[in-house]
């Protein structure tokens, strides 16, 4: 397959066997285009038995794409439903940017598969007029089927697929209009749930190779430290343990016959660290630098006005979040088979590429060397968007020359993750005469994500920090800063990444504002945005259409349960807007979640059905961060290790989750992130307006 | 290294381990039955459940020489076709999102609905607890056993 100019991006051909093959290139949301970002990654094949498949590379991570890319393509392509699959695509140099991430997978997939179905209808179309030696115009496709009305023909989409294969392909076909839509916008079950509820699913964990072994690792507990020494004696007395080695410079691989045999083994195995330069960090001196550092030089991320010619009364707060982990249900894994001059790997992986290219750079081949095949994922959450698992099983697999799954035991995950950054945030406003502010400045103090891992930080400025902590709010003065600083602690992005920490120290901030002008948190917010404007990309009617949303839905002002109590707050981010209603009464001082009430507007709806379950599990995500989610370090070493110190939240503090969303011919924007920075917020504003505390710093319960 | 027959849906095996190995991994390893998941290793996060003797179990800290001699049901065995009412609703009620603590949510279920045919939200809460989902999925967990036992989503 030679790459293809932009312009080009569909191109044709016939099936191996017979049928029609449109190939097709889906952008990812970053601005990352390597040398081979134009050519296909995604491939719609029509069999002559009338199957239609889509070959695509997105990876199911529990957020439902293996549903709803099948669907934007199949309304297009007027399919029949039914016979629509979907086979997951692994790394290949024959493909384009494959990675899943930035809830991206709908909002920049939306106008290719559109076109992709549309060509191959258009193809197939011309196709069946050809056969008959009618006009086109009197053909219509409908249900998989060509249909010549008025001499009552019909042709399947399977028999003209052939012959539509041999026809050019249609570089701007005409697509279809919203109201004439069967299947986008329609509640669909997910193609892949029957599995799952029987057990039948594999995931990355599930695969097996024959004579596979299995490896864990023991990695030094401090962060950044190496192995100085190790002692294996112990370790292979245990039954079934073959392999002990050095990988890397800071672990030792444990491998056996059997998982449990590799954890006996490393629980046998003696190691001296050399624990390195971070062997007195603690979270207390983390804390303390980051507000140190607010006082520093700081980059501009936005700002109108001049927040210093403002006067009135000035309000100030700080802010503090501390790091959080993942924990994705399914740890850690991958299964590589190193074969010499070539190395194939089965990884529950969102950056099959990135894997691969990793992977090569470990183990002295070149990518094309390296194959990447894509499982599915136990949940990810960001985590499979780090690549560690699919070196270390690459580098064990050549240690030994055979097929090896290493595992993360939950400990593992807990400890060697990538975290959330830890922020502190300084809030200063001022308001007006009338109560409404007249200025608002927010700083914004933390590590960089992409600054930690080499990517470029122009000028200081993390761009997806600026991305995620922008604001709708027609402030006639504001800034919001930004000062980068420094951490061993590996950094990753979690869903909604710094989305989060700026939601939740903003929102909060507004609520505070809303008191102290003896306002309503709800008049307030709408006051803000009652001019029709568009700032910093956001529309202000949008937002405004979700904080009603969500307030009408939850019945805000309306009496509530003796000592019920409600809290409001709204963010953008992911170009959707979201806007949440938390409902608290207080239990022994501890807050009791009984209904949390979201609105989305994220364009065109594709899903209705994966649209809830993406809210409520956002929701439901954006509790736990907020309650209890907390990584310390002590003496260089993550503290917490499994779900019990790092504890989600479980169905007896899962509180009822209403999902509502705004119907939208927009083009459809993220949903698996942007429930979740209004939840921590808006529940700390319920919490004030139950008890006049004011929360400052998260976890509420830590 | 110990000889151990086990009876896993319905058929009995042996198995070559050590004594202390947990059931989970005689399952996973030893059997190839996959479809019960690691989670935590430590019955903190019920991914791992199965039931022994009826009764929902965390099989990830069990060891295998305390079930012999019993019923041991997994995922693969709850019923013959995969259709057990539980899995049925939970298809109607679309539960699963990324889906791999589903298996031992049902099986956790599966053990509440033998006891209890008509559980109360609160009876549901409590046997549910032990379940975690970081997909959130506790909404349509609750319809789907309300939906399996046959009173509708009635609370």
């Amino acid at each position: 397959m030679t790459p293809l100019s932009r312009r080009e991006f569909l191109t044709a051909g016939a099936a191996a066997g017979a049928g029609l093959v449109i190939g097709f290139y889906l952008p990812h949301g970053g601005a990352a285009s390597g040398k081979n970002a134009f050519a296909p990654n995604a491939y719609l094949k029509i069999a002559s038995d009338g199957k239609i498949t889509i070959v695509v590379a997105r990876s199911e991570i529990g957020q439902g794409v293996r549903t709803s890319l099948p669907m934007i393509l199949a309304e297009e392509l007027e399919a029949d439903w039914k016979q629509i699959q979907i086979e997951q695509a692994g790394a290949s140099t024959l493909y384009g940017d494959q990675s899943t991430g930035g809830s991206a997978s709908v909002r920049t997939t939306w106008d290719p598969m559109r076109k992709a179905g549309a060509a191959a209808r258009e193809m197939l179309i011309s196709a069946a007029a050809l056969e008959w030696g009618v006009p086109r115009s009197g053909c219509k496709a409908e249900n998989s089927t060509v249909i010549h009305a008025a001499s009552n023909r019909k042709l399947t989409y399977g028999e003209l697929a052939s012959k539509a294969a041999s026809l050019p392909v249609p570089s701007d076909p005409p697509l279809k209009q919203a109201k004439d839509y069967k299947i986008v916008g329609k509640p669909m079950p997910r193609l892949d749930t029957p599995e799952k509820v029987q057990g039948k699913a594999g995931y990355g964990i599930d695969f097996r190779l024959p004579n596979m072994k299995y490896a864990v690792l023991a990695r030094c507990p401090v962060i950044g430290g190496k192995v100085a020494s190790f002692d294996d004696k112990e370790s292979k007395k245990v039954s079934g343990v073959g392999y002990v080695g050095k990988i890397g410079e800071s672990s030792v691989a444990v491998v056996a016959d059997s998982v449990w045999g590799a954890i006996a083994g490393r629980r046998a195995l003696n190691v001296t660290w050399d624990e390195g330069p971070n062997k007195d960090l603690n979270t207390p001196a983390i804390y303390e630098s980051l507000k140190k550092a607010a006082s520093g030089k700081a980059a501009t991320l936005y700002t109108v006005g001049d927040t210093s010619k403002a006067s009135g009364r000035r309000l100030e707060a700080a802010y503090q979040l501390p790091f959080m982990a993942h924990a994705p249900m399914e740890p850690g894994n991958c299964v590589a088979h190193f074969k010499g001059s070539s190395c194939e790997l089965w990884a529950p992986t969102q950056v099959p590429q990135d894997v691969r290219d990793s992977v090569a750079q470990a183990i002295g081949l070149d990518p094309d060397q390296v194959k990447v095949n894509i499982t599915l994922i136990g949940g990810g959450f960001g985590r499979r968007l780090e690549h560690d698992y699919g070196v270390e099983a690459a580098q064990v697999s050549k240690a030994i020359h055979g097929p090896v799954q290493v595992l993360w035991t939950r400990e593992d995950d807990m400890r060697n993750s990538t975290y959330r950054p830890a922020s502190y945030h300084h809030l200063s406003a001022t308001l007006g005469s009338q109560g409404w502010p007249v200025a608002f400045s927010h700083r914004i103090v933390m590590p960089s994500i992409n600054g930690q891992k080499g990517y470029p930080t122009e000028g200081g400025i993390d761009s997806e920090l600026k991305d995620e902590s922008s604001f709708v709010y027609a402030f006639p003065n504001a800034v919001i800063d930004y000062v980068m600083t420094e951490t061993p602690v590996p950094l990753g992005w979690m869903r909604s990444v710094n989305a989060l920490q700026a939601g939740f120290a903003s929102e909060s901030f507004m609520d505070e504002l809303a008191a102290a002008a003896g306002k309503d948190p709800l008049e307030f917010r709408l006051h803000m945005l009652a001019e029709d404007e568009t700032l910093n990309g956001w529309q202000s009617a949008r937002m405004r259409g979700v904080l009603q949303l969500a307030a009408d839905k939850a019945g805000w002002g309306k009496p509530l349960a003796a000592g019920h109590y409600q809290g409001i707050a709204c963010f953008a981010s992911f170009n959707t807007y979201a806007a949440e209603v938390v409902e608290v009464s207080m239990e022994n001082d501890k807050p009791r979640v009984h209904r949390v009430v979201g609105a989305l507007d994220c364009g065109q709806v594709i899903n209705p059905n994966g649209l809830e379950q993406q809210i409520q599990g956002a929701i439901i995500f954006g509790l736990a961060n907020a309650l209890r989610a907390q990584i310390t370090i002590d003496k260089g070493r993550i503290v917490q290790g499994n779900f019990d110190d790092y504890a989600p939240l479980r169905m007896n503090e899962a509180p009822a989750v209403e999902a509502y969303f705004v119907q939208s011919t927009e083009s459809p924007t993220g949903a698996g992130e942007p429930p979740v920075p209004p939840v921590a917020p808006a529940l700390c504003n319920a919490i004030y307006a139950a008890t006049r505390k004011r929360i400052r710093s998260l976890p509420i319960l830590g | 290294m110990a000889d151990f027959t086990l009876r896993v849906n319905g058929s009995e095996h042996k198995v070559s381990v050590s004594p202390d190995t947990p059931l989970l991994w005689v399952l996973r390893d030893n059997l190839q039955m996959t479809g019960t998941k690691f989670g935590c290793g430590a019955g903190l996060c019920g991914a791992c459940t199965v039931h022994v003797d009826g009764n929902a179990t965390r099989s990830c800290s069990t060891p295998v020489s305390q079930a012999t001699g019993k019923n041991i049901t997994t995922i693969e065995g709850l019923s013959a076709n995969g259709l057990h009412a539980l899995q049925q609703a939970w298809i109607a009620e679309e539960v699963p999102q990324c889906g791999y603590c589903q298996p031992g949510q049902i099986m956790s279920a599966a053990a509440l609905l033998a006891k209890t045919a008509q559980p109360s939200d609160d009876q549901i809460t409590q046997a549910m607890s032990g379940n975690i989902c970081r997909c959130g999925t506790y909404d349509r967990i609750r319809r789907a056993i309300h939906r399996a036992a046959g009173n509708g989503g009635a609370q």
